[in-house]
């Protein structure tokens, strides 16, 4: 295949999940307002309570971006569910284009919806008095970026696994909140009891927080490139079980 | 359009589900141009064999040929060569039919300047210009059906296909669809091959017709010939003292019924031989003549009417097996 083709089926993919995401303002709104949401209750509420030397809700800001990151890239893997029940699946698996390049369309397009959600809670943290320069914000975007593509695939692999709607938001659920719960985005990794710190460090989320809050807040557990090659390492390994997951996708 | 490699090539392309074969060994050709139908009843394995041929599906054994790709060693040239208009919707209907279009244009590599061109000439071919911009959920089903027949024009295969176009329509829109694809065939002549269950559709349509029942094909020629071969004309006549002897030594004269006062004759070619047969029959007081259709054929070569056959527990069965089983 031609290196323009695969560019425009790319392109393709991505034209098409972007204009649906454009029709769904809902969905822009929830999955901002629900971080917010945690917050500010969640924050002001544990916040009174806990002294961590530095503001808990700023603490736990990085962690909110995470979420939001997680939330929406995950939900992205329901629209496949969503294909299939519509047959529009059919539509692209039988055009000229390889598994690949449609994993890839698909992994470009999720990751817009959900990148385009993080900038709009970096303006409100700006807003609410969230340290972001322009230097820390391009080191944000950075971290998000290469955190997403490995959520937008583990997404788009649960999505391909499944027949029903329904049946994604029960799987996703068993995979977001360990993702989120566990990435240290509420509390700070250093004083945890062994065997949670072990639970921590199995989850990527971990390092995309523990990355994000060193590069808004300077507090950190690990180095920024220990974080970052965790994080890339998750990327390659799911885009491989992504491209292997829709080879094997039938109708 | 003198290209002498046949627009698609069956060389004994076969799928088994377990014991069950969908599609048993079928071989056919389909010459370039042509408006072929696959006509057969629910669950008989058309939509399987349809499958086959746009590499959606992995035959057990066999090839076939599409434009000349193989669809076993190159399923990339297949899905360049063919047009797909599926069963079931398959558009996105929170986006515009134009946009529905440019998803499918550049999928398909279409050249980005005659991408608007294209989807502008498609959308006039099945009027559908004019709502080009609204969102595909506003569409009613037939627009919505012409609407994805434009959408696999766009890319100007070489063979469309048709999975049951008519499917779930109401008559009115049924025949408006006709009405395009037949129109569609004249200012193209693209090759197109069509599923169906509608005997109308399949006669309406078809150049040739391939009747298959249980995932053979079991009859195959042009509508007309399968007619003629079959059942002919039928004449129903009323009268007195009508000269049934001197009807059955007319040389066109297929077969006579009697029935309550009237005489059923099934003649070869009414068009012509209407008037010998009235001649010889006497004084006649009443004359009714219609066409046997490819219902008669239908029932002919498979025993059994083609409309669904609710109760039919076994055919049911069958039926919900293979879709079970296929996906």
């Amino acid at each position: 295949m031609k290196p323009t083709h695969v560019l425009k089926g790319i392109y393709a993919l991505w034209y098409r999940e972007f204009k649906v995401f454009l029709n769904e303002q809902s969905r822009i709104l929830s999955a901002v307002f629900l971080p917010m949401f945690w917050y500010f209750i969640f924050g002001s509420g544990v916040g009174s309570i806990t002294t961590t030397g530095i503001n808990y809700q700023h603490f736990i800001f990085p962690g909110f971006l995470a979420m939001t990151i997680i939330f929406s890239s995950l939900f992205n893997g329901a629209y496949i569910v969503w294909d299939k029940k519509i047959d529009f699946l059919k539509e692209v698996l039988i055009a000229p284009l390889s598994r690949t390049t449609i994993f890839v369309g698909k992994v470009v397009g999720g990751m817009t919806d959900a990148l385009i959600q993080a900038f709009i809670l970096i303006i409100i943290g700006t807003v609410i008095g969230i340290p972001f320069t322009i230097v820390n914000t391009l080191y944000t975007v950075f971290i998000l970026f290469i955190f997403t593509i490995g959520l937008v695939s583990l997404g788009l692999i649960i999505g391909s696994f499944l027949e029903s709607p329904e049946s994604f938001g029960l799987v996703s659920s068993f995979v977001v909140y360990p993702l989120f719960l566990l990435s240290g985005a509420l509390y700070p990794l250093d004083t945890l009891p062994a065997w949670m710190k072990v639970l921590t460090r199995l989850d990527p989320a971990t390092f995309a927080v523990d990355g994000l809050r060193n590069v808004i807040l300077g507090i950190s557990s690990m180095s920024l490139i220990h974080d970052l090659s965790v994080l890339i390492a998750f990327d390659i390994s799911l885009i491989l079980i992504g491209t292997w997951a829709f080879n094997r996708m039938k109708l | 359009m003198d290209n002498p490699i046949p627009a698609i090539e069956i060389l004994g392309l076969k799928k088994t589900y377990g014991e069950l074969s969908a599609v048993n060994e079928v071989h056919l050709s389909v010459g370039r141009g042509e408006i072929f139908g696959l006509l057969g009843p629910n669950g008989a394995g058309k939509t399987t064999l349809l499958m086959m041929l746009a590499t959606l599906l992995k035959p057990t054994s066999g090839d076939a040929r599409v434009n000349g790709y193989s669809i076993i060693s190159q399923p990339s040239h297949v899905r360049q060569s063919i047009g797909m208009v599926f069963q079931d919707p398959s558009s996105d209907e929170l986006l515009s039919g134009y946009e529905n279009l440019k998803l499918h244009a550049l999928m398909y590599d279409v050249q980005w300047k005659s991408i608007d061109h294209r989807i502008n000439n498609v959308m006039r071919l099945v009027d559908l210009e004019h709502r080009k911009h609204d969102k595909v959920k506003t569409y009613s089903g037939g627009m919505r059906r012409r609407m994805e027949i434009a959408r696999g024009l766009l890319h100007q295969p070489a063979v469309l296909f048709l999975d049951e176009p008519t499917l779930g329509l109401d008559p009115q829109t049924r025949e408006h669809i006709w009405k395009y694809i037949e129109s569609l065939a004249r200012e193209t002549g693209m090759t197109i091959v069509l599923t169906t269950h509608y005997m109308e559709e399949a006669e309406k349509l078809c150049q040739r017709v391939a009747i298959i029942d249980y995932g053979k094909i079991i009859a195959l020629d042009t509508t007309q010939n399968l007619k003629n071969r079959l059942a002919g004309d039928v004449v129903t006549l009323r009268g007195k003292l009508l000269e049934i002897d001197a009807l059955r030594g007319l040389p066109f004269v297929r077969k006579i019924e009697l029935q309550d006062g009237r005489i059923q004759i099934t003649i070869e070619n009414a068009g012509k031989n209407l008037k010998s047969l009235l001649l010889a029959a006497g004084e006649i007081e009443e004359v009714q003549v219609r066409s046997s259709d490819l219902n008669d054929v239908f029932l002919h070569f498979t025993g059994k009417e083609i409309r669904e056959t609710e109760g039919d527990t076994l055919e049911h069965i069958r039926v919900m097996t293979t879709a079970k089983q296929s996906r």
